[in-house]
């Protein structure tokens, strides 16, 4: 024990000893899991308050759980987006499509066509869903697993698979970790390693949105985890008192690699609960239903387009694979969670939802994941004809120093000859072939 | 640089010797403090009852509970200000960011606070911390796993910076940087972590066990900091480098026949001037390597005090070999990285003038 100031007796003996809590998952590996603690209401139990009201009138959404899709797989309550069987059937394609594409990147890495790859595998409905509810336009501030934003957003799969690889073909010229992706044109901005640096520039996007008096909203998504970082505490700072027209959604999938949601203060409160103390509207929502996601992503952009106020919105998900190839969740969590999650899979949910309606069977499930994986495929074929990641076919090394700045200073212009004439000392007959 | 300390054993007497790869050697430093003393405490991201990413706490949990070792929440700017407060309690917190490049959200606790403390309470309150950190490239990280951002810190009055080289040293250096009062930056090279890296990165790496600087003592050791480790003995050159560019180093030394006299400088602040001082002006030239950015870099501090001190000693210019000054690119990490041809000519160079 620390040494009091001199002379000074101990002022608060009459007292328990104090004692640190550290958090500590429910279950470990080889755990029986059993998730009763967790509350789930009933489908469609929730109300939906009016997009402009106060966000002090729809506190208690902030720890329950907007539900639509029930055990019956009917959609239920007020927060029903009712969205025609197209549209439907397309939030599933784009969502089996995601989940085709993370099978096969996770395999090419594992085959090593590539350093490394992050699947979303039961968090589709997160990004997919949310992303059907914004429109086109709207500028998304994404983090590293909304890789289903660009499939519903008509993202070329060969550019991705390129970015992936690395390649001759990759748009970001090779200088990004695969998945960093990055697209102007489709309103998805350049995605950062760094965690939830990109939801203060959400908000500082949505700032100028309105001062320019446009029409686009700002979307950001952040991880539970990184909810911790300073960053976050910024976004929702000058969210609240700008009145930004942004959506924070916070993608509760209840790891980050080994730490579990606790550890973001998860045991003590929900993480749309963050919204209260800032003044922000919050909502939370199964994040494995995907028309509760689309129904609580539509609400919070209404919101935003009428000048109302920005939202946080926590999608309560789980991670069903590790964080990423570099992870091994076998080392840290239960198995079993996976299995005895409450809220199901959301491709699974979406897919009983269409039947149940009488719109989709399962023959047509069949070809459409047999379809999925048979573009990707071909896709991926295309793309390596671009080249892999390690084996010759890349950008001409020149590129490495484009960008930095606008306009290349001399000293880079030194580097770069440097780097070419290295190259043609290491491979005087031109590059090897890949 | 004590003799007893950095001796290596004839191969013969090795056999029985316990050989570490340097996340083993990391591990057993953080073992050996923890159990010395009550007041050491272990946290960061992952490294409590997962062990870490690169596994060097594991098990530590297990041993110590988990008051003394824990995981954090995601916020590097709360680890190291936390870990300024345990300082002030009385305890030697030694956290981990988990990759240097996330290092950042930290730094006006560590340069404000953390290597401040002591100089404005005159003394009264001290930041005894050692972040511990891995950094460097040769991993395709990216630009997001694969910095090496030493020099911000070296230019921060009040941090220490440290960086390993070796198993044996990262071991004995980790124990002097936890016992030091001081706060120390540990840099911890990842890109040998397992072996040493000779730079010919289409050459197959060879694991730390088959090296002597792998043999690392059970028990308690230390190496103290602001010593320089005397790497191999040569009048052509002086090579000042650190952590992975040390290997790098060696093995074009080897390849092309140059009797180098190589210096693995392992801590940068207090820096061993006086061991390079001696060593440059034995051999009047003078080549630097170092895989961080070299605008700015911690290369162009040794190039002005060498330039300084040893002027008239001096045969050829001081020569820098670095990564260039570009973010870390991803697939053309060996472009970017200072390997064997960029330093080769390098001390071609040297030697021609």
């Amino acid at each position: 024990m620390a040494d009091r100031p001199e002379g000074s007796a101990a002022q608060g003996d009459n007292r328990p000893k104090l004692s640190l809590h550290v958090p500590e998952p429910k279950f470990r590996p080889g755990d029986t899991v059993d998730f009763s603690h967790i509350d789930v209401p009933a489908a469609g139990s929730t109300p939906r308050p009016d997009e402009a009201c106060d966000p002090a009138e729809m506190r208690d959404l902030a720890f329950g759980l907007v539900r639509v899709l029930g055990d019956d797989d009917k959609a239920h309550g007020p927060w029903d987006p009712k969205l025609d069987p197209d549209t439907l059937r397309k939030m599933l394609g784009h969502m089996a499509m995601t989940r085709a594409f993370d099978e096969r990147m996770f395999r090419g890495q594992r085959q090593g066509k590539t350093s490394f790859y992050m699947k979303c595998t039961g968090e589709e409905a997160t990004s997919v869903s949310a992303s059907m509810a914004l429109a086109g336009d709207d500028m998304v501030f994404p983090s590293y697993r909304q890789q289903g934003i660009l499939i519903q957003r008509g993202y070329p799969l060969i550019e991705m698979i390129n970015q992936i690889y690395s390649n001759k073909g990759d748009k970001l010229k090779g200088r990004q970790l695969p998945i960093m992706y990055s697209s102007r044109e489709h309103s998805f901005f350049t995605i950062s390693g760094n965690l939830a640096t990109q939801t203060p520039q959400a908000v500082g996007w949505a700032m100028a949105s309105a001062m320019k008096g446009d029409s686009r909203i700002a979307a950001t998504w952040v991880g539970e985890g990184s909810t911790a970082e300073g960053d976050f505490h910024s976004a929702c700072t000058f969210a609240t008192v700008y009145n930004a027209p942004v959506i924070l959604n916070v993608i509760n999938n209840q790891w980050a690699i080994s730490s579990f949601s606790g550890f973001a203060g998860a045991e003590r409160t929900t993480f749309a609960a963050r919204a209260l103390g800032y003044g922000l509207a919050g909502l939370r929502v199964d994040g494995n239903d995907a028309l509760a996601c689309y129904a609580a992503e539509r609400w919070a952009a209404n919101r935003a387009r009428a000048n109302a106020g920005p939202t946080l919105i926590e999608f309560f998900t789980y991670r069903a694979e590790g964080h990423s190839t570099s992870d091994d969740p076998s080392g840290y969590r239960s198995a079993q969670e996976r299995s005895e999650w409450p809220l199901g899979d959301p491709v699974m949910r979406l897919k009983n939802h269409l039947i149940a309606i009488g719109e989709w069977d399962e023959e047509r499930q069949e070809k459409m994941d047999l379809e999925a994986a048979e573009h990707v495929k071909k896709v991926t074929k295309e793309a390596e004809a671009n080249g892999i990641l390690g084996h010759g076919l890349h950008h001409p090394f020149r590129t490495m120093f484009e960008d930095v700045f606008e306009e290349l200073p001399w000293h880079l212009r030194e580097q770069a000859d440097q780097a070419v004439h290295e190259r043609q000392t290491k491979f005087p007959e031109g590059l090897p072939e890949a | 640089m004590s003799e007893t300390e950095t001796k290596e054993l004839p191969a013969a007497e090795q056999q029985d010797e316990r050989r570490l790869n340097m996340i083993e050697a990391i591990n057993d430093a953080l073992d050996v403090s923890m159990g010395r003393d009550d007041d050491v405490v272990v946290m960061g991201e992952d490294v409590g009852y997962f062990g870490g990413v690169f596994r060097c706490t594991a098990g530590l949990q297990e041993k110590y509970g988990k008051t003394r070792v824990f995981d954090t929440p995601i916020n590097e700017c709360g680890i190291i200000a936390v870990a300024v407060g345990m300082g002030a309690y009385g305890l030697r917190p030694v956290p981990e960011i988990q990759f240097a490049d996330y290092i950042y959200p930290g730094l006006d606790q560590l340069i404000s606070e953390a290597a401040r403390l002591r100089y404005r309470s005159a003394g009264e309150y001290i930041a005894p911390l050692t972040v511990r950190s891995p950094f460097g490239g040769g991993i395709f990280g990216g630009q997001t796993h694969s910095q090496s951002p030493e020099a911000i810190f070296t230019h921060v009055s009040g941090l220490k910076t440290v960086i390993p080289a070796t198993p044996y040293d990262a071991k004995g250096l980790l124990i002097s940087c936890i016992e030091d009062n001081d706060p120390v930056i540990f840099f911890e090279p990842k890109r040998i972590y397992n072996g040493p890296f000779s730079g010919y990165y289409d050459k197959p790496v060879q694991p730390w066990k088959k090296f002597d600087a792998s043999v690392v003592p059970e028990g308690y050791y230390k190496i103290p900091l602001g010593k320089a480790r005397q790497v191999t003995e040569g009048e052509q050159l002086t090579i000042l480098a650190y952590g992975t560019m040390v290997h790098v180093v060696e093995a074009v030394c080897r390849e092309k026949g140059v009797e180098a006299d190589i210096l693995d400088l392992r801590t940068l602040v207090p820096l061993d001037i006086e061991t390079i001082e001696a060593s440059v002006e034995r051999t009047g030239r003078c080549l630097i390597v170092h895989e961080a950015t070299r605008t700015s870099g911690f290369g162009a501090e040794l190039s002005a005090l060498v330039t300084e001190r040893c002027f008239y000693h001096l045969e050829a210019p001081v020569e820098r070999v670095t990564g260039f000054d570009t973010p870390y690119p991803h697939s053309l990490e060996w472009a970017y990285f200072p390997g064997p041809i960029r330093i080769g000519e390098a001390i071609d160079k040297i030697l021609k003038d």
